[in-house]
């Protein structure tokens, strides 16, 4: 198993339960999406697995080990193994690009290498491979402040793939790209994934862009699992339960994106 | 008459802290006896004006102005070395202070842990302590330590000034977006680079700014510091002042002016060349 959750329950700091006993297994080279409403808890899940959050209960385990019973120094090496795509690629506003891309790779640089790349790039061909794949190349020196949200989203994609880790979790990596992009950049995502045995976890709030891309679908709603199929078994039913909201009164449209505030950088 | 969907409900709070603005800063002009009226009385303004009067013309004389030269030369160099030692002890100081670096607040919400907390405090003790003492003590006591001369200004501003710089850069490390540190944080890198990636780039500016205008008050410190024996233009400004010289004094405040103006130029063109 690659990545295993056993009942993880996690509260958030303002009380919210995120996630409600939580079972989930997912095996070394499968390709995961996780779609459901928003507030379901589909970022907290993924940033569970990325160690970036802590479950309140519950046993977290990544590539083989207990995240959380490890020492600080041997937790950071795995999670050098380790990529997640943020929705909003917190990236400082005058950092150029290229340094964001290979920023990737602090984990597994040494100190020296990582201030010395500050200076100089000390990998170019690498970023460049890196960004080219996502249609950025030209944006190689340019500073992140002058792109926009779905051109960052993809500097956040390219820095993961630059990172090259054995497990790629995203957190709706294609949010602010428009459908033609947004489908290329799974693509490439997913082919990345299939060519390097790479274990590929996505949330998406684009149901048809999950069940197009993905080999295994898994419903969340109020933190809890609502089914777990293949795209075939994923029907019409089971995604009107899933988007089901009892508070608004117009009916439910859950397939339309919906349109989301990318902060600058 | 103000109807009740009219209302700010911000309105009575801030009635309320301007009315104890007020009530704070009246006894504190009570407790410092601060007290206009000597100025207008007539014995200390014909003093005063008859000091004042001397100071036109500047003196201009080949010596004094070599000497003022060389006096210049050696306040610049005492706050620069004061303030290189100072960096010295205040950059590794203010890492070790800030929560900008907390490995735990990566994956705590930003929130470090206890442990963590508890052992920054020792440093910001250490920090409050040293800005604590005011530099003209220190260069009292080293003046004993190390005689008359710019070394002790320079350990007083270093010591200092460490304090000055190191609380005042963990603070701008903490004010920034911390999301791109702790993003890289839980992508496995160390906390220097982490640091050098993620909050540096968005502080530059900021602790550049910060650190020309500490020069700059370490040029006028020095000054000050003059005064006590160690070295520099204020020194010199202690001779004049003492044989009533006031075209010299002036040419020397004429020099303040001059390398305050230059520190402001520098600072500037800084933040435009980073910015």
């Amino acid at each position: 198993m690659t990545l295993q959750l056993t009942n993880v329950t996690l509260t958030h700091a303002n009380g919210v339960h995120a996630l409600r006993g939580v079972d989930l297994h997912i095996a070394a080279g499968e390709q995961v999406a996780i779609i459901g409403p928003s507030g379901a808890g589909k970022s907290s899940l993924l940033n569970l697995l990325a160690t970036a959050l802590r479950p309140g209960s519950g046993e977290v385990q990544l590539l083989g080990e207990r995240a959380w019973q490890l020492s600080a120094r041997q937790r950071q090496r795995l999670r050098a193994r380790i990529g997640l795509v943020h929705q909003a690629p917190p990236l400082p506003p005058r950092q150029r690009v290229i340094t964001a891309v290979l920023a990737g790779k602090l984990g597994q640089w040494s100190l020296g290498k990582s201030l010395l790349n500050l200076l100089h790039p000390v990998d170019i061909p690498g970023a460049r491979a890196a960004l080219a794949r996502l249609d950025l190349g030209d944006k190689l020196f340019a500073q992140c402040q002058q792109l926009s949200g779905g051109q960052l989203q993809r500097v956040g994609v390219a820095r993961v793939l630059y990172q090259a880790p054995e497990v790629l979790l995203a957190d709706e990596p294609v949010s602010a790209m428009d459908p033609v992009l947004a489908g290329h950049t799974l693509t490439v995502l997913c082919r990345h994934a299939r060519e390097h045995k790479v274990t590929l976890v996505a949330s998406l709030h684009a149901v048809e862009l999950a069940l197009g891309h993905f080999s295994r679908i898994i419903g969340l709603r109020e933190g809890q699992i609502l089914f777990d199929l293949p795209p075939g078994a994923v029907d019409h039913e089971l995604l009107d339960r899933l988007y089901a909201n009892e508070q608004l009164q117009s009916p439910p449209t859950p397939v339309a994106p919906l349109s989301l505030q990318i902060p600058r950088c | 008459m103000l109807t009740s969907d009219s209302r700010d409900p911000a309105t009575l709070p801030r009635l309320l802290l301007s009315l104890l603005a007020v009530a704070l800063l009246w006894p504190g002009i009570r407790f410092s006896e601060l007290d206009l009226s000597v100025l207008l009385a007539g014995g200390s303004q014909s003093e005063m004006g008859r000091f004042v009067a001397t100071f036109w013309p500047p003196a201009y004389g080949e010596e004094f102005l070599a000497l003022l030269w060389q006096a210049t030369l050696q306040t610049l160099a005492i706050a620069t070395a004061g303030m290189t030692l100072a960096l010295l002890l205040a950059v590794p100081a203010s890492l070790l202070a800030s929560r900008a670096l907390s490995l735990s607040a990566a994956s705590r919400g930003g929130r470090p842990s206890f442990l963590g907390r508890l052992l920054r405090w020792p440093v910001r003790g250490l920090l409050i302590f040293l800005r604590s003492v005011p530099e003209i003590v220190w260069a009292l006591l080293f003046v004993r330590a190390v005689g008359l001369g710019p070394t002790a200004g320079v350990l007083a501003i270093a010591i200092t000034y460490s304090g000055m710089l190191g609380k005042v850069y963990a603070e701008i490390f903490e004010s920034v977006d911390q999301r791109p540190a702790h993003a890289l944080l839980q992508a496995g890198s160390g906390r220097l680079a982490a640091f050098a990636y993620g909050i540096l780039p968005n502080v530059a500016a900021e602790l550049l700014s910060y650190t020309v205008y500490r020069w700059e008050c370490a040029i006028r410190a020095s000054v000050v510091m003059g005064f006590v024996g160690a070295g520099g233009l204020g020194q010199q400004m202690d001779l004049s002042l003492r044989m009533f010289a006031g075209g010299e004094v002036a040419s020397l405040l004429l020099t303040f002016l001059l390398l305050v103006l230059l520190a402001d130029q520098l600072s500037r063109l800084l933040r435009w060349r980073l910015g």
